[in-house]
Formats: structure tokens, C-alpha cells, sequence
């Protein structure tokens, strides 16, 4: 894939939605497409944080893994976004990460990522504030789940 | 049938069918002289000797000669609903309550939001939707259960996402590993959905937390709030607005409602005690 298309697969995802076109061409330059085949396990939990990850197609599940069973937290699509502990130093995956049918995403290696927001802060506010809001929404909807409103009705 | 409203007709029932593991279908004759109803109303329903609940018409409004509920066995009453033979009969008062808003929905789209049993009182909305298919543009429906064995009209739910222009998604709170559709509350859908905000009618029906951070959700993405309705439900006893157990603020839910414009409780459904 060419860097120019990358670049368009960039700009039209939500999570970069607004960014400058100088900022989109930095993100370009790092990120590679990258494929999971159905059931694919993309990282397990407690992994060293290596990709951070925008879907572009498929499904993917979170999941946690007990003995005898696997339980599934979340499962997050196209126009998502997948891997945030990468933007962490010294992080570790907190979930399993399973394709639940063909994924394809762009993916960007933690470390440059990091590396890139250092030496930016105005790229890196950018880029945490981002992340900060898929944290929390994240989070808002476990709660949610933790809840168990719709048992309750 | 009598013409007093606290009086219960008798409705002679026709059949009871599992929905899931807790949740049953029951059909009834309606009494003869019942008004037919709309979709979104309730009736009151009386197990004789065991007690009165309000429950969601959750048929076709098409049918009004049968009614057809949709009861979670949740409790006493609930229990002796859903333990009924075909040939018993139950008392039935109503039907009672305001009906979704499918007049001012003509020529939009319709996004319907529902959690759990709260897809039963929207149903007769996508029956009749559907009915005149071409009154309408998208119809989307969100459905989110607690777990797949929680879901509620599994089939239907399928053929309604084949049919053209509608868009039928589901989601649970917990999947287990043979579940392939999205694990999560039911907002995360809203992200897979196209939609004008101002050109489509939002009908939400679910547990009152879920249709909070629903419509919050609605609104972050640009519905104007009159294009938002939502049912509530409440502790209706008399289902005329005489007795006051189900008002909230101003209203009363069993006459002002079950079906209300959000810009009507806009000031009360963040509100710890009414």
C-alpha cells in the first residue's frame, strides 16, 4: 500500500478527525496496513504494549482469559481504535485481542508513537486527548456493564 | 364491556410462548367494545386473586382483537401471568397511555434504542413502521440484552435487518465465546449507525439509566431533543391519573405517558427522588 493511500485511510478515520494535514503526514510516515485472519489473536493479555491500532473493517473482541474460559469484555469495530496501553512506557496489554472476522487496520509501533509525541507537544496533546477520550468511554461503558441495567428492568 | 375504566374486562387467553428463559408471549382475546390500541400503550392486567400490573401491548396494532404481552416472570403476579393455561381468563383494563410518535415520523427515519424487556413496547411501533414501509425512510433498531439467552424476538429481529432500508443491530452485556456480535451497552451501536439527526425520530424504550446516557449520546451527535421520545415506566396503579403513585414532576406517567418527548422530562430523569 502507498504511503498517499495510507495517508487517505488516516484522514477519513474518526479518531484523527481534525487533525492537521502536517500531523496526519507524521502519522503516514509511521504507520503500516496490517491484516488479521478470523480468530486471530492479535495480542494477549499482559503482552508487552507493542501496536496501537485504527480499524479500518472487521470485528474484534476483548477478552479475558480464566481457566476453562474465555470472557469477553468488549468487542470493537470499524472506525475504533485498538491497543491504547501502546502509548504507555512500559505498558502491558490489559485485555485479549481476537479477530472475530477479517480485520484490517493501520497500525503504528508504540515506541515511535511515543517518540513522535515527545517531540511534538502540541502533536502529543492532540494525540493523548484523543486517546483520553476513548479511555473514558471505555470505561463509562463498563461501568454501564458492571451495572447490569438491563437485567434490572 | 363496562365503560369504567377501574373496572377489568374478562380476556379469555389464547396461548403462552417462551420468549427466553424468564420472558413469555401471552395472546388474549380482547374484550369485546375494547378500543383497538396504539403502539406504545399498556393495559392493566389482573390475575384474579393475585394482583394488578401494567404491562406493554407488544403485538400488531393491525390485530386488535388479539393483545399480546410480553411479561418477564419477575415476582408474585408476574409468576401467576405467566403459569396461565390457554382457556383462563384474565382481567384487562385499558388500553391506557400515550403511543409513539409515528404521525410526526412520516417521511424520516426511525432509530429505535432498546434495552432488554424494553424492546416489547416498541414492537408494535416496527410492526406498523413496516406496514407502511413507505411513509418512512431508514428504520434502525438497537437492541441490547444482558446476555443472548436474555434476548427477546431473536427471528424477528433477523428478518426485520434483511429487509431493505432497515438496519437491525444487537448487542449484549455479556457474550460468551460461541456469541460472534458485539459485546458492550447498547450505545456503543451508535457508532455503526448513518443517520440525520434532524431527519430521524429516536424511540427509546429500556431501563431508565440506559435511555439517560442514550439520549445523552443523541444529543452529543446532534438530535434535536424534540426528535427523541422515550417510554417510562413508573408505579401505575389506577392507570386513569387518580391515584398519583406514578407521577413524576408535573406528570403522570400512565396518562401523560408512557411515551413522552424528551424536552418533557428533560428535568427529571436525572432527578434521585420524585
Amino acid at each position: 500500500m502507498t504511503s498517499h493511500s495510507l495517508r487517505d485511510l488516516l484522514a477519513d478515520h474518526p479518531f484523527l478527525e481534525g487533525f492537521p494535514p502536517n500531523y496526519l503526514d507524521q502519522l503516514a510516515e509511521i504507520c503500516f496496513e496490517k491484516r488479521f485472519h478470523e480468530d486471530e489473536i492479535i495480542f494477549r493479555e499482559a503482552d508487552p504494549s507493542g501496536f496501537f491500532y485504527l480499524i479500518i473493517s472487521g470485528t474484534v473482541a476483548l477478552e479475558i482469559t480464566a481457566p476453562g474460559r474465555v470472557l469477553r469484555i468488549q468487542t470493537i469495530g470499524a472506525d475504533e481504535e485498538l491497543g491504547w496501553s501502546s502509548m504507555m512506557d512500559n505498558g502491558r496489554k490489559q485485555f485479549q485481542a481476537r479477530a472475530l472476522d477479517p480485520v484490517k487496520a493501520l497500525a503504528f509501533d508504540g515506541a515511535r508513537l511515543r517518540s513522535l509525541c515527545e517531540a511534538n507537544c502540541g502533536f502529543g496533546y492532540l494525540v493523548l486527548k484523543r486517546l483520553l477520550g476513548v479511555v473514558s468511554e471505555r470505561l463509562q461503558n463498563t461501568r454501564m456493564q458492571l451495572l447490569d441495567v438491563v437485567s434490572s428492568k | 364491556m363496562t365503560t369504567d375504566v377501574m373496572t377489568p374486562a374478562a380476556a379469555e387467553l389464547r396461548s403462552v410462548s417462551k420468549e427466553n428463559h424468564d420472558t413469555f408471549s401471552l395472546v388474549l382475546d380482547a374484550p369485546e367494545g375494547m378500543e383497538p390500541f396504539k403502539p406504545g400503550q399498556f393495559s392493566m392486567l389482573y390475575v384474579f386473586g393475585a394482583g394488578e400490573l401494567p404491562i406493554s401491548i407488544s403485538g400488531d396494532p393491525q390485530h386488535p382483537d388479539r393483545l399480546t404481552y410480553t411479561v418477564r416472570s419477575v415476582g408474585p403476579v408476574t409468576y401467576q401471568l405467566v403459569t396461565r393455561e390457554p382457556g383462563e381468563f384474565i382481567g384487562v383494563r385499558g388500553p391506557f397511555g400515550t403511543c409513539w410518535p409515528l404521525d410526526r415520523a412520516r417521511g424520516k427515519s426511525v432509530l429505535i434504542v432498546a434495552g432488554g424487556i424494553g424492546l416489547a413496547p416498541l414492537r408494535p411501533a416496527v410492526y406498523s413502521i413496516l406496514r407502511r414501509r413507505g411513509d418512512y425512510d431508514r428504520l434502525v433498531v438497537l437492541y441490547g440484552a444482558r446476555s443472548p439467552r436474555d434476548m427477546l424476538y431473536k427471528k424477528e429481529l433477523s428478518a426485520w435487518g434483511m429487509l431493505p432500508d432497515n438496519q437491525v443491530l444487537t448487542t449484549v452485556d455479556y457474550g460468551g465465546v460461541s456469541w460472534r456480535g458485539p459485546v458492550g451497552v447498547v450505545t456503543t451501536l451508535f457508532k455503526s449507525v448513518r443517520l440525520n439527526p434532524a431527519e430521524t425520530i429516536a424511540m427509546l424504550c429500556g431501563p431508565e439509566i440506559m435511555m439517560r446516557y442514550a439520549i445523552r449520546d443523541l444529543l452529543a451527535r446532534g438530535f434535536p431533543p424534540e426528535n427523541i421520545s422515550l417510554s417510562m415506566e413508573r408505579n401505575m396503579k389506577c392507570a386513569a391519573g387518580f391515584c398519583g403513585h406514578c407521577q413524576l414532576g408535573p406528570h403522570f406517567v400512565c396518562k401523560d405517558g408512557p411515551v413522552f418527548d424528551y424536552p418533557a422530562l428533560r428535568e427529571y430523569l436525572d432527578v434521585y427522588e420524585l
